[in-house]
């Protein structure tokens, strides 16, 4: 194999895993290092400029980095990256002296947002800092998005929500709330320099089955629900109460209903446990709170007298695969299943809905009624109209709606300055040594054995009695300090120089995974098979070195080292060197312009 | 020195041997040793191979006297008895060791100044007794624990840290032993763990003294430019006379290459030692031989290892003393007072 070239940004980023798959990635070793350190407000800031929302997100994340977490690939579970940058929020103090300053005279340039979701505000506070004025439309009378009308507030309080929110919109946001969109044309003629379109998917799937019409009264779909229960307009439910879904929605429904009066609730799902679309924490969180989770039940009708709902009738179905090797749902023969209810709560997913945007404007729309937008850049098939969030590629969550915002920002702010906006500069890095003395780094590179920890949450009868109530207490300082210290450190990369090695093999044996194994060149699937450990997932480069004096190479593992240091620690000339790789990914200002 | 323990985490790869053990379960506490001291390699080399026979630890015994060779048994078989004697002692409380209990599996770590300097003598007689012992002398040329004066298997010719040239002439430790008796002689180099490994796995199961010499470079004090015990000089006149397999099972005893090149020993406890032979001249089983073989190519300024002698039946101290199989600490005061009656029997025929 060639020599691994670690000038390239997405080496070393590839081993940072968490954050390779962090949508807008964020350093998260680093600002885990920060709160291990006690300097929270500084874990705050990295958080912030990178995903906008710390303390929304630290409770809320569906957070992708937790599964790509190279804790796993040594033990059993990931850090809690998620409720660590909550940490972060919960404890920062006072950082309004580190918010940028925006620019009293303006650049002259006009932006204007369709909503008020974490995309479009992600968008302004990008660019009102470079000048630009922002104004965003929003259908709703406070800005927030689904944030505000779906995330019920015991996950997500108030207080937090409105804090951050309120830090991008004292950036100087015109919000004009209450004021829906309903043509993009007539939007197109104020003149905006460039409108984006952050709307989300605002529609809740139907469930058209026999009875639905019949008994409409006590049948709600989930998000129009939950929007009415957080704008306190529905306060109470049923005391039996039928969620159908298996997705987020469906466990937020649940949930809700336990604390406006459901005594029986029973979440319904038409395939496997396992298949649900909800993260297992949310599905833990609901059955912690006495909720059963049914399965292989299909609904059939709802059950009514006179229009009364009575119940849902399911058929009982098991999962097989047919001729072609695809799983499906047949149905077991057993007499179908009928469960009684008063409510029942449809969260069988969500769709876009683009009723006010023109078909005749210059934006295409694909075989599924779908904007055609580009996935780098963000714009439409009209040059100056943007999508990010839900509204771009259909319903994902906050994070993915930021880093569609970051990159929307860029767009437009290289729009506004006549640029190529398919030229895209690479993030900036920057790569330094971690060597304080002999063996002494500047971070802690002995590894905790500690299993993960749990985050401390409300008594169940106090927690079920309020809606408003938080349920996770989330980490106090000791815990988040053990938490932080299991993080491998992953961003402080083994670094080799080929010049320096005199081949003696200290790194090789002092190295506890067996990451390093001085060996003959050859093709990669040669070379990986004469590892010392064969690497467990191929998918991690393997890092190659030059020739060395005995014309073998140097080739390590990526795969599971832990950050230890101590190849570094054993090498007599330095050979090794530990080194911290901060990447920032780069944000509409000048750093995005050529 | 590094401060932290090393990580209990291992690779998901790692096996486990007979005994349950992973190799990581072979490791002793991390290392104070000088970053790169050949020494490290070594016991990296024991670790393994005492992992690879699937040795219980606390069947085996670490012995060994002072230098920083000598303080490497704590970096190894954490889990083992060990022995720190005084400086060049550690073949009489190895050999002393052994007496009291054969049983046990005796490991002597010592460096070129513990054993051909102070305890050149103890050295000497330990090999002779033919002790079954695996007895390892770590060699820099240099005295490392005391800041690198040069000790006696330093070169003619080689040159100090300072550039001082060395003019005395140096011992030669395999010679030495093949000449005082040892029936299993092996040399090797710490940087080349695919020739020690064997040949410790092969010391291991040798019964009678087993020595090996293994060069080790001090990265400190003798791994300059010309110094003869350097990486890079070892490496450039490093001439392997053979390669050892150590085979523990039948299956794998059937003769696959060309006869010829390669050859078996077997030894009394049923190992069989495959040699696949480098120089093809080279028969490690015939004592003079090989030490004519060691002094010619000495000679022309060659290090030559690899398994360098082995005898088919080699004898041990307790053959020549004829001490009973059962450990003497073992035996009761019912085995060694043979009582009264039988005292005055023997006293009679005597009379
Ligand atoms: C029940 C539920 C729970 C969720 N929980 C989580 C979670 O825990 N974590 C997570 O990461 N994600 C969660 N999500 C998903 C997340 O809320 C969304 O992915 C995210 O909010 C999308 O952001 P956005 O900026 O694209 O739009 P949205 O947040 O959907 O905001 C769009 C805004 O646009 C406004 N709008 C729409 N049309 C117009 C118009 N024509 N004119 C003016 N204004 C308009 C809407 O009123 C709305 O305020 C959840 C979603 C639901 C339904
Ligand atoms: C009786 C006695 N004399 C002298 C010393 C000082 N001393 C300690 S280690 C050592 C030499 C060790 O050299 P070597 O055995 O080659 O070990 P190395 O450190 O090179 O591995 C000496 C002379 C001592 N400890 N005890
Ligand atoms: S830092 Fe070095 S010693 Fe530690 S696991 Fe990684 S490669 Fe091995
Ligand atoms: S410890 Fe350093 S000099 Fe020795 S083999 Fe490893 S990288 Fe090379
Ligand atoms: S002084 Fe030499 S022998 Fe001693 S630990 Fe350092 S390198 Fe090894
Ligand atoms: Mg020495």
């Amino acid at each position: 194999m060639d020599p691994t070239d670690i000038e390239n940004p997405d080496y070393f980023h590839r081993v940072v895993d968490c954050q390779w798959a962090c949508p807008a990635h964020t350093p998260v070793p680093e600002y885990i290092r920060m709160i291990a350190a006690g300097q929270y407000a500084d874990a705050y800031m990295v958080n912030w400029r990178s995903n906008v929302f710390p303390g929304i997100l630290g409770r809320t994340c569906d957070r992708p980095c937790e599964p790509a977490c190279r804790r796993v690939r040594v033990e059993k579970e990931p850090v809690a990256i998620c409720r660590l940058k909550r940490v972060a929020a919960d404890y920062k103090g006072d950082i309004t002296d580190r918010l940028p300053v925006v620019p009293t005279k303006k650049n002259g340039r006009r932006i204007a947002c369709i909503g008020a979701g974490p995309a479009s505000l992600t968008v302004a506070r990008d660019l009102l800092p470079q000048g630009y004025e922002v104004v965003i439309y929003e259908a709703d009378p406070k800005a927030g998005g689904m944030m505000r009308t779906q995330i019920p507030k015991f996950r997500l309080p108030e207080s937090v929500l409105d804090e951050e929110v309120d830090l991008v919109m004292d950036l100087g946001v015109e919000l004009r709330a209450g004021q829906k969109i309903d043509s993009l044309r007539a939007l197109l003629a104020e003149n905006y320099d460039a409108i984006f379109v952050g709307c989300g998917a605002p529609r809740g799937r139907e469930l058209p089955l026999p009875g639905r019409e019949e008994a409409k009264a006590h049948i709600h779909i989930g998000i129009d629900w939950l929007s009415s229960v957080s704008f306190g307009h529905t306060t109470k439910i049923g005391k039996r109460v039928i969620v159908l879904g298996g997705g987020n929605t469906a466990m937020d429904c649940c949930r809700s209903s336990m604390r406006l009066g459901g005594e029986k609730v029973t979440v319904v799902v038409r395939s496997g446990f396992e298949e649900m679309k909800a993260s297992p924490w949310e599905k833990e969180d609901a059955m912690h709170e006495g909720i059963p989770i049914l399965n292989f039940l299909v609904p059939q009708e709802f059950v009514h007298e006179k229009g009364e709902l009575r119940a849902v009738r399911f058929q009982k179905v098991k999962a097989e695969k047919d001729a072609k090797g695809r799983r499906q749902l047949v149905t077991t023969g057993e007499p179908d299943v009928i469960i009684e209810c008063d409510d029942v709560l449809v969260a069988v997913g969500q769709e876009n809905s683009f009723p006010w945007i023109e078909r005749d404007i210059g934006l295409e729309f694909d075989k599924w009624d779908m904007p055609v937008v580009n996935e780098k850049t963000m714009r439409s098939t009209h040059p100056r109209v943007f999508f990010g969030g839900d509204a771009a590629f259909g319903p994902k969550n906050i994070i993915w709606a930021v880093a569609h915002g970051h990159e929307a920002a860029v767009s437009i702010d290289k729009l506004c300055n006549g640029e190529d906006l398919a030229h895209r500069p690479r993030p900036a890095v920057e790569v330094i040594s971690q060597k304080m003395g002999i063996h002494e780094w500047s971070y802690d590179n002995s590894p905790s054995n500690d299993a993960r920890k749990k985050v401390p949450l409300r008594d169940k009868e106090v927690a079920l009695k309020d809606i408003r109530m938080e349920v996770e207490l989330g980490f106090d300082d000791k815990l988040a300090y053990e938490e932080a210290q299991r993080c491998l450190n992953c961003d402080v990369q083994t670094v080799f120089s080929d010049r320096l090695c005199i081949e003696c093999d200290a790194c090789v044996d002092i190295c506890p995974m067996d990451c390093i194994t001085f060996t003959g060149n050859g093709e990669e699937n040669d070379l990986r098979a004469r590892l010392r450990a064969p690497a467990l997932i191929k998918e991690q480069a393997l890092y190659v070195s030059g020739e060395l004096k005995t014309t073998r190479v140097m080739v390590k593992d990526e795969d599971v080292c832990l950050h230890c240091g101590l190849c570094a620690e054993r090498c007599p000339t330095g050979a090794w060197d530990m080194q911290k790789y901060i990447m920032e990914m780069t944000q509409a200002g000048s750093a995005c312009r050529s | 020195m590094t401060w932290i323990a090393r990580p209990k985490f291992h690779h998901a790869s790692l096996t486990k041997n007979e005994q349950g053990c992973t190799r990581r379960d072979y490791e002793g506490t991390i290392s104070t040793l000088c970053a790169g001291c050949g020494h490290d390699s070594i016991s990296a080399a024991i670790v393994q191979a005492f992992y690879e026979l699937s040795i219980a630890p606390h069947r085996v015994a670490k012995l060994s006297g002072i230098g920083c060779s000598s303080k490497t048994p704590t970096y190894f078989l954490g889990a083992s008895h060990g022995f720190n004697s005084v400086h060049g002692r550690m073949p009489s409380v190895l050999t002393g060791a052994n007496l009291a209990n054969r049983d046990l599996i005796y490991i002597g770590v010592s460096g070129d100044g513990d054993s051909a300097s102070i305890g050149f003598g103890q050295f000497a007689h330990s090999i002779r007794r033919g002790v079954d012992m695996i007895y390892i002398v770590e060699n820099n040329g240099v005295y490392g624990l005391t800041k690198g004066q040069r000790s006696a298997t330093a070169d003619e010719g080689t040159t100090m840290k300072k550039g001082e040239v060395n003019t005395d002439k140096p011992i030669d430790m395999i010679s030495m032993a093949i000449k005082l008796g040892a029936s299993y002689v092996g040399r090797s180099f710490s940087g080349d763990k695919e020739q020690l490994i064997p040949l410790i796995k092969g010391a291991i199961q040798h019964r009678g003294a087993a020595f090996l010499d293994v060069i080790s470079p001090c990265v400190a004090f003798n791994n300059h430019a010309g110094s003869t015990k350097s990486y890079d000089w070892v490496r450039e006149h490093n001439e392997a006379v053979n390669q050892l397999d150590v085979m523990m099972d039948h299956e794998e005893m059937v003769l696959q290459q060309s006869p010829g090149t390669v050859e078996d020993v077997a030894q009394p406890d049923g190992t069989v030692l495959r040699l696949h032979k480098i120089a093809m001249d080279f028969d490690p089983t015939d004592r003079i031989k090989a030490l004519d073989y060691l002094e010619r190519h000495a000679a022309e300024g060659e290090l030559v290892t690899g398994l360098l002698y082995v005898d088919r039946k080699p004898k041990d101290l307790h053959d020549h003393l004829g001490t009973v199989a059962t450990p003497l600490n073992t035996l009761g005061e019912s085995d060694l007072c043979p009582g009264a009656k039988t005292l005055s029997a023997i006293n009679a025929s005597l009379r």
